[in-house]
């Protein structure tokens, strides 16, 4: 008897908790979406059930997964103003009626109470013309947990129906900076749509450049802390951290090798900014440029053989391209003026970059194979792109009225849209991996 | 005189030193008209000089440095309306070029230093919000090398300076003109008297 009622009142704690949390997160980043995709697949998510739950939900799983399918670019999701009928199940669902506001795809959904404390989350998705489920599942899932089962939703429906795997369930990592009276620097890791962010830490001296390591367990950054830039490394969870670098002069740009064991970075602890490559586990050093220009924001290939960097060497900014074991740099960006800070699609077959010509400084995608380049953004000042695990969008900083705030651009440019926290100026975006790779 | 042909000297001296460190952006033909155009300048700092220009300055500079003989460091460091009061160099658009103007002001930096044993600097680079922030912090760290070099040639030791690039991450000014980034693309000479 009194167990249960502190188990009672602890239900009411977390739930009052839970509220609050999840209104300050609203409070904090909203989302805006700025283009619509010519050419993308009409579906509909109706709103999951919830009528036989004993609590009212904060979260709406449906918009979740709208918001995320519209992102991508690849879907046109209807406005739930717009459905025919709000059906739960496949069997209650009219096809006709779906099929006369043109819609392909279908999701409806419910959430069960399973246990106390766990609820079971079920969708069906379902081919509105061939009247057919093409996916059910049923999620065991705690209350906590809620928006991340919205974001596995949406990467199950997005690989049924693209054939390639979603990036919604994952991470982005990004610096908050506030600019009032005492500048404050903030490292936080929020979820792909902006929600559930973490600060990881907070410091009074600028903080820079986080590499999410190939794990998603920890994150390679530059602090000020020390009065001068260091590179630590920090683990997510233990929230434990080390030094990693700590020369004189620049310590910057770290990026982890693919398997995890190496990070590239920037010294010029031997007069100009260099690349060099360390050993995490030894701190062992070898240095892979030497040359008096400005050589820095060193990126893996996929396969870990090559490292691709900015230098100024042929007199501008731009992208060169050595073998991460030493070797010549050859240079592989010849258009515009300024092209720096690559990121590299998973696949190898694309990179994304800052270039900048005529005094405009914007994200472009540059085919490796053929050197095509096209513009995916339309600012001035955009800078920090990072390919989403499935190299599919791309999430980069961009400046509006004296603050940064960050975008996800599809990687054909057709759809953009901003994640923008209210409260600070937001940049260096990065995207971190799966969360866990599959069997 | 010596103060001249010092300026003549250091402009050259400078010069040579900068140019293959400073490549920077600017494409050959204007690194090159701007190194003659340092040349010239130099040249003329010379000829002016042997063509009799009344030494003002200089008995001036000796006047005061007599005057100053008897103040610690920190207090020629607090007196206002002196060159050693001016503690921000600016550049141009990705160049760690010093201009004529600034390698003046530094001069007078280096001498105070090479004089005053127990005064150090920090140079902290910083650079405009375009372009990349890691190659903002290589361009910091370029212009504070300038700067250090200067100051060293002046007789500066090299233990009394220490540099570190802030990149665009300290702006002096929040704002996205060229009025602002003018204002951004800077070192600035920290002191500490021990």
């Amino acid at each position: 008897m009194i167990n249960t009622m502190i188990k009672r009142q602890v239900i009411t704690l977390l739930f009052f908790m839970l509220s609050m949390l999840s209104q300050q997160l609203h409070a904090v980043i909203t989302i805006e979406i700025t283009e619509g995709v010519e050419g993308a697949i009409p579906m509909s998510v109706v709103s999951f059930d919830t009528s036989t739950l004993p609590i009212k939900l904060e979260t709406d799983l449906a918009s979740i997964v709208t918001n995320n399918l519209n992102r991508s670019g690849v879907f046109k999701v209807l406005n739930k103003a717009q459905h025919p009928e709000k059906p739960h199940y496949s069997k209650d669902v009219n096809y006709a009626g779906w099929r006369s506001v043109g819609q392909e795809y279908l999701v409806v959904g419910r959430i069960l109470k399973k246990t106390n404390g766990q609820l079971d989350v079920q969708f069906q998705l379902l081919d509105v013309l061939k009247q057919k489920q093409l996916l059910g599942y049923s999620f065991p899932v705690r209350l906590r947990n809620i928006r991340s089962t919205g974001h596995e939703i949406s990467d199950l429906i997005y690989e049924k129906i693209t054939g390639i795997r979603g990036a919604f369930n994952t991470r982005i990592a990004y610096i908050s900076a506030q600019n009032n009276s005492a500048r404050k620097y903030v490292l936080q890791v929020a979820d792909t749509d902006g929600y559930n962010p973490q600060t990881i830490l907070e410091s009074d001296e600028p903080l820079m450049s986080p590499s999410w390591s190939p794990d998603g367990q920890s994150l390679a950054y530059v602090s000020f802390e020390n009065r001068r830039p260091q590179i630590f490394i920090q683990h997510l969870t233990t929230a434990k951290r080390s030094k990693v670098s700590g020369f004189k002069g620049i310590n910057g740009a770290p990026s982890w090798s693919p398997d995890g064991k190496k990070l590239a970075l920037v010294l010029s602890k031997d007069k100009s900014a260099d690349i060099y490559i360390m050993t995490v586990a030894t701190k062992k050093l070898v240095r892979l440029t030497r040359h008096r220009s400005i050589d820095t924001e060193p990126v893996w290939s996929n396969d870990g053989a090559s490292v691709i960097f900015t230098s100024d060497r042929s007199g501008t900014p731009q992208l060169y391209r050595v073998r991460a074991s030493g070797g010549q740099p050859k240079r592989i960006t010849f258009e515009g003026r300024y092209n720096s800070a690559a990121d590299i699609s998973p696949d190898g077959k694309n990179m994304v970059m800052v270039y900048g010509e005529q005094g405009r400084y914007q994200i472009a995608q540059f085919e490796m194979d053929s050197g095509n380049l096209n513009l995916l953004t339309t600012n001035n000042l955009d800078e920090s792109p990072s390919f989403s695990p499935n190299g599919r969008m791309v999430l980069y900083a961009s400046t509006e009225k004296n603050k940064g705030v960050l975008y996800m651009v599809s990687l054909d440019g057709q759809s953009r849209h901003k994640l923008s926290d209210q409260s600070g100026d937001i940049r260096e975006p990065v995207w971190g991996p799966y969360k866990q790779s599959r069997q | 005189m010596n103060r001249l042909l010092g300026v003549a000297l250091l402009t050259l001296f400078v010069t040579a030193c900068a140019q293959p460190e400073d490549a920077g952006i600017e494409n050959q033909t204007e690194q090159n008209s701007a190194a003659n155009q340092t040349e010239i300048d130099a040249q003329n700092q010379v000829d002016s000089q042997e063509g009799g220009a009344t030494p003002i300055a200089d008995s001036d500079t000796e006047a005061s440095a007599m005057e100053n003989a008897s103040l610690t460091a920190q207090e020629l460091l607090e007196q206002p309306d002196t060159p050693l009061a001016s503690r921000v160099i600016y550049f141009s658009y990705d160049s760690a070029k010093v201009t004529d103007e600034s390698m003046a002001l530094l001069e007078s930096h280096g001498n105070f230093m090479a004089e005053t044993g127990n005064v150090f600097v920090r140079l902290e680079g910083h650079a405009d919000e375009r372009g990349s922030r890691e190659y903002n912090i290589a361009l910091g760290d370029r212009r504070a090398q300038s700067v250090r070099r200067i100051l060293l040639f002046q007789g500066a030791s090299s233990d009394q300076i220490e540099t570190v690039s802030y990149g665009e991450e300290q702006p002096a000014e929040i704002g996205h003109s060229e009025v602002i980034w003018d204002k951004n693309r800077r070192v600035e000479l920290v002191y500490e008297v021990k």
